[in-house]
């Protein structure tokens, strides 16, 4: 399996950049979340954020919140994300990392999850609620198993956080576009633009840029500037109203906004 | 190091700052403020000019021997909180983290809230400043403290209905925090209690401290010497920290904190949270909560709103690490009696938050005896409780309404 780094550098060379696509584990079944998140990388998603749904989530808007309530409804165990991981790097060779709340990996065992994930041929994690200055644990576990860490960046982020979190992030940084929670907006934010400027300028080798994404035209637009577009929300809600079939075709037009112009 | 002179983030292994980045300006822009707040006399003054003219501090304190017979005969005398403006504690840290608003120049306010308290003495201070106010409260909890959104409203906040979740103070803390992340650059959080992200725990903890320093002279001078124990109720634990941390180097004073045990500890309902729960991350700090074998939080219970949290504020955690204070659980129904027992041999109605520390200095005074003083901080009034006390005695005209 190829990792994260080098995937979007070689998406940002043949076409316009890398197309990254969220979806929750276990949502609506286990079964059908790992058959959504194949569809996502055969209709041409570079690479695979699958989260761990959690009971807190502070950062998800309504629509991930009602995706990740179902699935613990519906009996969602820590281990299903172990096996959602394995069974869809056995079936498609995008990298594919966990997007989860911190406080699972403290229950699980920081260095018992990193393995355990990496076993499972995962390729990392991103960290919504983890900022670098309380994750030395994680940044120990992952520097011994060769895990990719993402870390967030946002527009209110100082100069010397920017840095503080390129260094502390491999794969990419993750730069929230706009202040917002998770949910499409109508307009990507003019924010990301500058956040991404910024990141660039203080070292980042890719910056990705998620919250609001939920057309190619917006796919596009984020990839003038940021090494990869991230999509959540619009993706959740084409799985929830029309199943694997629909999420398929959702992503299929979102990766037309990584053609090159 | 005295142990009162303990500051964030981190309290031993518990405390820290578990958030999103996009709250690190916003958080980082208020520990500035509050520690150039705390070095300008200015600002000391008045905080203090507004709790003799507003709040109404200090505080009494009450000796209630009445009460005191079923407690073993020990000496109990209780901290009058519930006299304050608004009806509690909470104004205290209201107070001044609404001046620091106004210091760091936003307009807009929002807090959560369990049982109201937090969220009225929010709304009130908006109020008092002009300020914007919305309010988050769990939906379950706006349906038994009905009269709290009301006088939200009335005192101009939105109070929001939060439907996600548990729709309690947990699911209401979160909304909050959305809020926040969206609306940062606006918007300060008037957090309610002694958990959540550094600077939190440190800084509602020194707008509380008060009820303590307060206390402790008005006992020594009442009595001509320390309590025994202290007792209070733990929810988050902002009045418990408010009236320990003036006795935390006196070696010689027991502290006791009774957390919320529903229906028992034995079963699954109740928000004992050091009592039962192990060290984990929720809302921002490192601290004891209520989780699953998955870290997912379980849901509390309490028939009081304001305890009704499977969280608990990090410096508590610590204290019970260091084993100088002592964490235990008392009943919905232990409570409700003492609620009945205050107000029948007293006069005075406590809130059933507050009743949590009067059925737990019933069981300190029968274990400590007659030597013992036993000072119990009294952290809210019952009016809001009326319902609920209604209901579970049988009060309303044709028994259970």
């Amino acid at each position: 399996m190829r990792n994260v780094g080098s995937v979007i550098a070689g998406r940002n060379e043949e076409a316009a950049g890398a197309l990254i696509g969220y979806l929750p584990v276990g949502f609506p079944t286990l079964d059908e979340s790992v058959e959504a998140a194949v569809a996502l990388v055969e209709n041409g998603v570079d690479v695979l954020e699958l989260g761990l749904p959690y009971s807190d989530p502070v950062m998800d808007g309504t629509v991930i919140q009602a995706a990740t309530q179902q699935a613990l409804a519906n009996g969602f165990r820590l281990a299903h994300g172990f096996e959602a991981v394995r069974r869809v790097t056995e079936r498609v060779d995008a990298p594919v990392l966990l997007m989860t709340y911190w406080n699972p990996v403290v229950q699980y065992g920081v260095d018992r999850f990193a393995d355990d994930l990496a076993a499972a041929g995962g390729a990392g994690l991103i960290t919504p609620d983890l900022i670098p200055d309380e994750a030395a644990d994680w940044i120990a576990a992952s520097e011994r198993t060769g895990l990719d860490r993402v870390f967030l960046a946002a527009p209110t982020s100082t100069d010397a956080r920017l840095r503080k979190t390129i260094d502390a992030s491999r794969g990419f940084v993750y730069a929230v576009s706009t202040m917002g929670i998770t949910g499409a907006r109508s307009d990507v934010d003019r924010a990301a633009r500058t956040l991404v400027g910024r990141l660039r300028e203080a070292g980042s080798p890719a910056s990705c840029v998620g919250v609001g994404i939920s057309t190619a035209a917006q796919v596009a637009e984020v990839l003038e500037y940021a090494e990869g577009a991230i999509v959540g929300s619009a993706l959740v809600k084409a799985l929830a109203d029309g199943g694997v079939d629909a999420v398929g075709a959702l992503a299929a037009e979102l990766a037309r906004g990584t053609v090159r112009q | 190091m005295a142990l009162r002179a303990q500051t964030g983030p981190y309290f031993g292994e518990f405390g820290g700052r578990f958030v999103p980045e996009s709250l690190v300006a916003a958080l980082d822009e208020l520990s500035e403020a509050y520690a150039l707040a705390k070095l300008d006399p200015a600002f000391g003054d008045e905080l203090a000019d507004l709790g003799r003219t507003y709040t109404g501090r200090p505080s009494i304190i009450t000796e209630v021997p009445r009460f005191a017979e079923h407690a073993g005969g020990a000496r109990v005398i209780l901290k009058r909180e519930d006299l304050n403006h608004t009806g509690s504690h909470k104004i205290n840290n209201v107070l001044g983290q609404a001046l620091l608003t106004k210091r760091i120049g936003k307009q807009r306010v929002i807090a959560e809230t369990g049982a109201g308290q937090h969220g009225v003495a929010t709304a009130t201070a908006a109020a008092l400043f002009g300020l914007d106010c919305t309010i988050y409260m769990g939906e379950v909890d706006t349906e038994r403290q009905a009269l709290n959104v009301a006088r939200m409203r009335l005192l101009g906040a939105e109070v929001v209905a939060v439907k996600t979740g548990s729709r309690t103070l947990k699911d209401a803390i979160n909304d909050a925090m959305r809020d926040w992340v969206t609306n940062v650059e606006t918007t300060n959080y008037i957090f309610g209690t002694v958990a959540g992200p550094h600077p939190f725990p440190e800084m509602v903890r020194d707008f509380q401290k008060i009820i303590g320093e307060e206390a402790r002279e008005q006992v020594l001078d009442l009595t001509g010497a320390l309590p025994t124990a202290v007792a209070a109720c733990v929810g988050g634990g902002s009045n418990a920290i408010g009236i320990f941390h003036a006795f935390l180097d006196d070696a010689d004073v027991a502290l006791y904190g009774f957390e919320a045990g529903g229906e028992g500890v034995e079963t699954p309902r109740h928000a004992a949270t050091i009592s039962k729960g192990r060290p984990g991350v929720l809302h921002g700090a490192r601290s004891y909560l209520l989780q699953d074998e998955d870290g997912q939080t379980i849901e509390s219970h309490s028939i009081s709103a304001g305890l009704d949290y499977p969280g608990v504020g990090p410096e508590h955690s610590w204290l019970a690490a260091l084993g100088r204070a002592t964490y235990r659980a008392v009943t919905d129904d232990a409570a409700m009696q003492a609620l009945r027992l205050l107000t029948r041999t007293e006069g005075i109605i406590p809130a059933i938050e507050s009743a949590h520390a009067l059925a737990g200095a019933i069981e300190l005074g029968t274990e400590l005896g007659r030597d013992a003083t036993i000072l119990v901080n009294l952290s809210g009034r019952g009016d809001k409780d009326m319902d609920t006390a209604a209901r579970y005695f049988g009060l309303y005209d044709g028994g259970e309404r």
